[in-house]
């Protein structure tokens, strides 16, 4: 059960980031006090009675008396928004509005009454920011409802308007895009032997669901490739930053040991510019294991841009043959440099440090492997 | 009543006056071309009761580079169209493109299945078919016309239009030059939308960085930079689409070619100014020289002074400039991120140059860019205002605010129907009218610049009666799927159109809950925006632009029966989704 708390947990890390995110991307920021109040009534028209012109009737322009910076100072009265027409003087305008904590020093600015080139800034009309209990709004009138459905068809015909009409909803929010994206191309060095590996996905679709798949592989310049993964993946987005992920992953080893793989993973942007992606694998074998990766740009000019990435393997149980150890069975952080000559093309070097931990260890210590590596990296990030 | 029918004719009568000049010029109307006196009745733009135009491809060379355009009658921008209010003009528009495509007249009000957007008003041009357009003019002033298929307006596809009034005009001016604003891209348009949809800061060169941190040049604190990034939101998202992809032409000219119109010192020349980009706000300015706005989508407003303004997409302004002395003035439309700038000038002789500025910084965004009405309000003091006695609490004339506990994604800030959902990733929660504001970028420059509650119509309002009902419309976004849409949704999935009943009167208040800006345009009307100013000249739009995180009030009496286009005129964001139809009914002859 700990175990398969411990696979888990990264995604559980990134449920959390994401419910986070749907929640307060705020929280545990020390923003200024105190807290905002809302008229939790209609502000009743403080100007009933007054001759102003009658916009609809919960529109007072005052509510919660949001002036507008007048641009030039406000070198005019600032009773932005009053929409006085200009009446000959039959009621004092003013009655009823005590201005007597106005600026003294201002001279009447309503001599003569005529507001009529009064402009002093738009009516705060309420939205439904202003209005928790949400008013409906109001109904339509039945007159609009009329036919036909489709004017045009009344004078092309409909037979005549249907493909322009597929057209039209096509090419007004259904963007299909396809993408490859190469995230490390790269050969390493270090105290052993020289290494590579290819980190690859792309994926096909529109906004919400794509086709992903994703490769990784590894090797020695002189063993020759160690291991593959391919995964094929269904990806729905199912928060504005976070894709749900769900397919399965073929694993080939030289050694004859491939497994198939189910995967659930959750793939996206936590706060503060984090590109996480974290999955479960559960084999065929029954092995329960998981993998959390996380990487940040950290722009040093426009071109030339810092990337920390940290991976996490994590694992539900022993699984020997693949020298894979119960708990956390490996980290790697790496630091890339990178110069994008142009956004779809940036060579890097990097250091990557590695290590396994308990039985993990353990195995490869028990081969004569060292559980604990920094090398050097060189490589390109790619995309088209 | 017309009916699209086939017309082989070749049809270039009187388009291409300048076609037999050399090289760059080849590819200009003659009223584009540099050196320009200005508009006059004997040039060779398109005028009368019938007017032939043919879409075709066509070389377009800029910058001593050369790519692939989608023009009328071979000329970048499209012929300028002189017509009368009036007068009844004959269209007729041919297609030599491969695929489909129209002509949507831009701020004319015609009848319904003329206004050129096809799966709405009419099928569409196929290829090597043509359409006659057919309607009577009823309004003059600066418009223009553009394509509404598949992005080919973000390639060429667009040009000017003028109308004279029927009546005296109430502008005076001894001379006039239509300036046609344009982004030019050598990459083709899908490929700008998908490297969008792949990576949405892909233009974007201007991001703050550790050594702008450093060094102070970014002018944001870390603190600032926490937060945005806390918010997965970029403060240098300002335009998506930008100066380090496009060359910003005027009358097809980039700055290097510099576009040169004619004056005689001491006159008033009247500078029709039209912003024809697929997603390109621009500031504009002459420096030393003010400005006099008298009209905006074509409606005359009563005369601003101004040194600067800021149009949108799809906007138009007319101003009278009066330059005087034996010197040349240049004319800077700078893209609103300031990664880039066109250029031309006004002279008296041709060949004569002025100074043309350095760009400005590029603005950082703010939090009243996300929505919340912080601060930044212009030196209105709440205490002062607080001693108002309007009948309303002082609590709530001077509302604070508290960033902790706040959701910036808060389905109860939305209306019921709006779906909050993977297409929105905010929901603006205290947005504010900022009509009265200086726009993006313009805050804190030291002289007259334009705000729309500037804008006074100056004919009085033709329909003043208070509206019956009103209606609020989010503008949505993800910036991060580059995802855009109206109340949550994209017109792709099959939304419900915006109904009014014919001659109603509504009161539209649009809430941005994207931190872009995003220009609105209305198809078959003009709408009052309501500015609070004098009452019965509510100015007239066709086209408004909605400031990022804010809420822009308009009075619609909709009286055009049929069904209308409805849409954001960054060409991407209407590509991404942010389109839907407005439909007004009954029709004519049904029972009502």
């Amino acid at each position: 059960m700990n175990r398969l708390a411990a696979a888990l947990a990264p995604l559980i890390l990134a449920a959390g980031a994401f419910s986070a995110q749907a929640q307060d991307p705020h929280a545990g920021h020390a923003m200024p006090p105190p807290p905002r109040t809302q008229p939790a009534t209609p502000v009743p028209d403080p100007h009933a009675g007054h001759q102003t012109p009658p916009p609809v009737a919960a529109q007072d322009p005052h509510a919660g008396h949001v002036m507008p910076p007048a641009s030039p100072p406000p070198v005019t009265d600032s009773h932005a928004g009053h929409r006085m027409p200009a009446q000959p003087a039959t009621v004092d305008p003013h009655a009823g509005h005590d201005m007597s904590t106005m600026a003294p020093a201002r001279a009447d600015p309503h001599a003569g009454h005529d507001m009529s080139t009064m402009s002093m800034g738009p009516p705060d009309v309420p939205t439904s920011a202003d209005n928790p209990g949400r008013p409906p709004e109001d109904p339509l009138p039945a007159a609009a409802l009329g036919g036909p459905v489709h004017a045009a068809d009344l004078v092309f015909g409909a037979d005549a308007m249907a493909a322009s009409r597929r057209a039209l909803v096509r090419e007004n929010g259904d963007v299909r895009v396809t993408a490859v994206i190469l995230d490390r191309l790269e050969a390493g060095f270090g105290d052993d032997e020289e290494t590579w590996l290819w980190d690859v996905q792309g994926w096909s679709g529109g906004d919400i669901n794509r086709f992903w798949w994703k490769s990784e592989g590894e090797g020695g310049l002189d063993d020759g490739l160690e291991e593959t993964e391919l995964q094929a993946l269904y990806s729905r987005a199912l928060t504005p930053f976070w894709d749900v992920q769900a397919g399965v992953r073929q694993d080939v080893r030289p050694d004859g040991e491939d497994t198939t793989h189910l995967v659930l993973g959750l793939q996206g942007l936590a706060p503060y510019w984090w590109e996480v992606d974290a999955a479960a694998f559960l084999s065929t074998d029954g092995d329960l294991t998981a993998r959390v990766e996380a990487e940040y740009d950290q722009r040093i000019t426009q071109r030339l841009i810092l990337q920390p990435r940290l991976e996490m393997d994590l694992s539900a149980s022993d699984i020997p043959e693949l020298e894979i150890g119960s708990g956390l069975s490996s980290v790697e952080a790496g630091l890339r440099l990178r110069y994008e000559f142009r956004k779809e093309f940036a060579p890097y070097v990097g250091v990557e440090w590695s290590r396994s931990f308990g039985d993990t260890a353990d195995y490869i210590e028990a081969r004569g492997g060292e559980p604990e590596d920094t090398r050097f990296v060189v490589g390109l990030k790619a995309w088209f | 009543m017309s009916t699209p029918r086939l017309d082989r004719r070749m049809l270039l009568r009187g388009a291409v006056g300048g076609g037999g000049l050399l090289g760059l010029q080849g590819l200009l109307p003659a009223w584009a071309q540099t050196g320009s006196p200005g508009l006059r009745a004997d040039l060779p733009t398109l005028t009368g009761p019938n007017i032939d135009l043919t879409v075709g491809h066509s070389a377009f060379t800029v910058g001593g580079r050369t790519g692939h355009a989608v023009t009328m009658n071979g000329v970048l921008p499209a012929p300028l169209l002189r017509l009368r209010e009036g007068q009844n003009v004959r269209l007729s528009v041919t297609n030599n493109l491969d695929e489909d495509t129209s002509i949507h007249w831009h701020g004319l009000l015609v009848p319904f299945q003329m206004d050129g957007v096809p799966g709405i008003s009419f099928p569409g041009i196929k290829a090597r078919e043509t359409f006659v357009y057919e309607f009577p003019i009823k309004q003059s002033g600066t418009f223009w016309y553009h394509s509404h298929s598949n992005l080919q307006e973000a390639m060429g596809h667009y040009g000017p239009i003028v109308i004279d009034p029927a009546g005296p005009d109430p502008i005076g001016y001894d001379r006039e030059h239509v300036l046609v604003l344009s982004d030019w891209s050598f990459m083709h348009p899908h490929e700008i939308l998908a490297k969008l949809k792949k990576s949405p800061g892909y233009f974007n060169q201007q991001r703050t960085t550790l050594s702008g941190l450093l060094s102070g040049e970014d002018r944001m604190s870390l603190e600032e930079r926490r937060m945005w990034g806390g918010m997965r939101m970029d403060p240098r998202d300002v335009l998506d689409v930008n100066g380090s992809t496009y060359t910003y032409l005027i009358n097809g000219h980039g700055p290097e070619e510099n576009w040169t119109g004619l004056f005689r010192p001491g006159e008033r020349v009247r500078l029709r100014i039209i912003n024809a980009s697929a997603m390109s706000i621009f500031n504009i300015r002459i420096p030393g020289l003010p400005m006099t706005v008298v009209q905006a989508d074509g409606e005359n407003v009563r005369p601003v002074e101004v040194d600067e303004f800021q149009i949108s997409v799809a906007e138009t302004y007319d101003v009278i400039v009066q330059p005087t002395g034996d010197r040349a003035w240049t004319i800077v439309s700078e893209a609103i991120d300031r990664s880039g700038m066109g250029r031309a000038t006004l002279a008296p002789r041709p060949g004569m140059t002025a100074e043309v500025p350095p760009l400005r910084e590029v603005p950082n965004l703010t939090m009243r860019d996300m929505g919340m009405d912080h601060g930044g309000m212009g030196g209105m003091d709440h205490g002062a205002m607080a001693g108002m006695d309007h009948g309303v609490p002082a609590a709530d004339a001077a509302p604070t605010h508290d960033m902790a506990g706040m959701n910036m994604r808060d389905p109860g800030n939305a209306p019921p129907d709006m779906a909050v959902g993977v297409g929105v990733d905010m929901v603006s929660m205290d947005p504010a009218n900022r009509l009265g504001e200086r726009p993006i970028g313009l805050t804190d420059v030291d002289h007259r610049v334009l705000v729309y509650t500037d804008l006074v119509s100056l004919q009085p309002n033709k329909d003043q009666r208070p509206p019956s009902r009103t209606m609020e419309i989010h503008l949505t976004g993800n910036m991060e799927r580059f995802m855009w849409g109206f109340d949550g949704r994209k017109f792709s999935e099959l939304v419900e159109p915006i109904r009014f009943e014919r001659d109603e009167r509504v009161r539209v208040t649009l809430v941005n809950d994207t931190m872009m800006a995003h220009p609105i345009h209305l198809h078959g009307h003009f709408f009052e925006l309501v500015t609070g100013g004098p009452a019965g000249h509510q100015p007239l739009k066709h086209t408004v632009n909605v400031a990022p995180g804010s809420k822009v009030t308009f009075d619609l009496t909709a009286d055009a029966p049929g069904d209308w286009a409805f849409h954001c005129h960054m060409l991407m964001h209407m590509h991404a989704g942010m389109f839907n139809v407005v439909t007004v009914r009954p029709m004519d002859g049904a029972p009502s």
